[in-house]
């Protein structure tokens, strides 16, 4: 690999003398060779990829990417923009000054503090729960056979195609008449009986990971003396490590971007509860932003796309920063679960 | 919930113990896995079965909140007419739904697979590609691409969109080019929805065999070839699976106006809205989006093997065979039961 790699190095340096016109100089039967040796290094040979096919596959490949992190780098250099910047023709991509004032007034009309606490709690207890009952739940798919196990996997099929906007309506009124509408009993209670949002795909992950632990393994420890919940807990969890990150991390992540369900169930729409989110801020910032500038004293701007880029900026920066910590499990994840089979 | 299975499976299986003796080790597994799935039994029961129920019935009334409570008036399917037929909103929705829905999909899925590919050559910075393409899945939300769009961001200035717009409005129907105008406006978001499908289809590459292609090569494959007959086939169940995850993200996506719609109509005072004309529209939507999952599932379903559908034939003719004769026998003995009765008397 490294030989190669040095290979293609030194390929490409001699490629640079000749592409340059400098090869027309050459005598007659020099450019015989070296017309045989481009034609080679461009459109490769049995072992070796040629350079155009390179060329071509790194150009799209950075031309995409920065399609894709496109606005978040127009997000990024927008926030920093001044009234001024933002008006000037003459800049487009870098701010005269590094301006923190858009991020200062969007943060104090989000209340960051407080939704970025709420947020935590939002994701992170209905994550909680996911992850213990979707365990158990793929652990009983995936270990035992019972009458109906078919049937209980088509409807969990089933669920992950369903729109939630089909049972949603009663569900609403169920969680009124329950009176937990409005707090986070409305999340949480669907975790646990494993009906939290897109929880068919981690049952899925978990009983898709469980049937590849060896039954050996469990009837191994069922002999010396495990019972069922034992081995379950002591033997076939801790092998299941993968998909428990896994599970965790998308389950964090959905619950954090989830701004519907959340608008509705947890801090209302037609009644508002103490409850927030920094999506649910975000989604009303405009409504949000004109309050705050209104009540503040020292005359806040008026909302430009300065300040909307930075609320944005502010609600996924927690993410951001975790995403750039724990890169190789979010990357691997998928690797990791098996879905594509073994 | 995890401190209270474990007591419960002690004592199942203390008080199975004692009866080990008769009972079979089979029995007492499928009542442990059902013990293990009674949390989403439940959930199922009440989370699921009770609110599509309950969402039906709403579906055939008209409800309206009251002080005093709920007050339901039977109207059958008059909520479904009405949203249909009177009612011009719901159906243009749909209409351009359905179609930016079936030209994404396979955009989406289509360059997902390029991506995917071109990452499982030999590429330097493999991981710093993956990173990248995988950001959006983080940070895709609702009020995130709302927010984007708001701004601009979510359209590249340098494209000019302008003018592929109207090229498409002059050739097309407006029910068509509307939404596929919109499609290259917010390229980028397209773009963004396929982070889940590139990892999949990656490990789903990696995991053909390589001497497969090495077989083919040797036997002069070239590498388009190779392409349609080793790893189209591979990778086909990876297709359907990413089909159907586009569409179910794409139809729960908060930007998607219908959903918005529903919410609207869910909490509007006026007279013929309200909770029962919602839920009308979400069992009209969801049948929607059940049928298209079940059209492309229906298009890239692996099919049965022809050998095995042969010998399936086969059986079933051998079987129908049988039949005939021994209804053939049953009639003969019957026939021959009545002669000698017939004789006897």
């Amino acid at each position: 690999m490294l030989k190669r790699m040095q290979k293609q190095a030194g390929d490409k340096a001699s490629a640079e003398q000749i592409v340059t016109p400098s090869g027309e100089v050459l005598i007659k039967d020099k450019k015989q060779i070296t017309k045989d040796k481009f034609r080679k290094f461009m459109l490769g040979s049995k072992d070796r990829e040629g350079f155009l096919k390179v060329f071509v596959i790194y150009a799209l490949l950075i031309c995409i990417g920065f399609i894709y992190i496109y606005p978040i780098l127009h997000m990024l250099s927008s926030s920093f923009m001044t009234l001024d910047d933002l008006l000037d023709s003459s800049i487009n991509w870098i701010p005269s000054s590094f301006n923190l004032d858009n991020y200062k007034q969007a943060a104090k009309s989000m209340d960051f503090w407080k939704s970025f606490g709420q947020s935590i709690l939002i994701a992170g207890l209905p994550t909680l729960c996911n992850l213990i009952s979707c365990s158990i739940i793929g652990y009983g798919l995936a270990r035992f056979e019972f009458p109906g196990k078919k049937v209980v996997l088509g409807i969990i099929l089933f669920t992950f195609i369903l729109p939630s906007q089909v049972t949603m309506i009663p569900t609403y009124v169920l969680y009124s008449n329950m009176g937990i509408l409005g707090t986070i009993w409305a999340f949480i209670l669907p975790a646990i009986l494993g009906m939290g949002i897109n929880a068919p795909i981690f049952i899925l992950i978990f009983w898709q990971f469980f049937r590849q632990v060896p039954k050996v393994l469990i009837e191994a420890a069922q002999i010396d003396g495990a019972g069922y919940w034992k081995s379950f807990y002591r033997i076939s969890l801790p092998s299941a490590a993968p998909a428990i990150i896994t599970v965790s991390l998308f389950s964090f992540v959905w619950y954090w971007n989830e701004s519907y369900l959340t608008s509705m169930y947890v801090s209302g729409i037609t009644t508002k509860s103490g409850w927030t989110s920094l999506i649910i801020q975000l989604k009303n910032f405009a409504t949000n932003y004109d309050k705050y500038a209104q009540t503040a004293a020292n005359g806040a701007a008026s909302i430009n796309e300065s300040i909307n880029m930075s609320g944005t900026m502010l609600s996924i920066l927690p993410l951001l920063l975790m995403y750039f910590v724990l890169q190789r499990y979010f990357v691997e994840s998928i690797d990791r679960t098996g879905i594509t089979g073994e | 919930m995890s401190k209270k299975n474990p007591g419960k499976e002690d004592k199942m299986s203390k008080k199975n113990k004692r009866k080990l003796k008769e009972g079979s080790l089979a029995k007492r597994d499928a009542i442990v896995g059902l013990l293990f799935i009674t949390p989403w039994i439940v959930g199922a029961l009440v989370f699921l079965a009770y609110p599509l129920i309950t969402s039906f019935r709403y579906a055939l009334n008209n409800m309206r909140m009251t002080p005093l409570g709920m007050r339901f008036r039977y109207v059958g399917y008059g909520n479904f007419t009405e949203i249909l037929f009177s009612q011009t909103d719901f159906t243009t929705e749909m209409i351009s739904y359905l179609v930016s829905t079936i030209i994404s999909v396979p955009i989406i899925v289509v360059f997902a697979l390029i991506i995917a590919i071109m990452l499982n050559q030999n590429v330097k910075g493999k991981g710093f590609f993956r990173l990248i393409f995988f950001l959006p899945v983080i940070i895709v939300s609702g009020p995130i691409l709302g927010m984007l769009n708001q701004e601009g961001a979510g359209s590249l200035t340098s494209i000019d969109t302008q003018a592929i717009t109207s090229i498409l409005e002059s050739s097309l129907p407006g029910a068509l080019a509307d939404p596929i105008s919109d499609l290259f406006e917010n390229m980028v978001t397209i773009l963004w929805y396929s982070g889940v499908q590139i990892l999949i289809f990656i490990s789903a590459l990696q995991k053909i065999d390589r001497s497969m292609y090495e077989a083919a090569k040797i036997d002069g494959g070239s590498g388009w070839e190779c392409f349609w007959k080793i790893t189209l086939p591979n990778i086909k169940p990876m297709i359907l699976l990413n089909i159907v995850y586009t569409i179910v993200f794409i139809s729960n996506n908060e930007q998607n106006s219908i959903i918005g719609l529903i919410q609207d109509s869910m909490f509007s005072g006026t007279q013929e809205k309200g909770y029962g004309y919602a839920s009308a529209m979400a069992w009209m939507y969801s049948i929607v989006v059940l049928l298209m999952v079940g059209l492309f599932a229906g298009l890239f379903m692996s099919r049965k093997d022809v050998y095995e559908k042969q010998v399936k034939k086969a059986k079933k003719a051998h079987k129908k065979e049988q039949r005939q004769l021994k209804q053939i026998e049953r009639r003969s003995a019957r026939n021959a039961k009545k002669n000698a009765k017939a004789s006897r008397g």
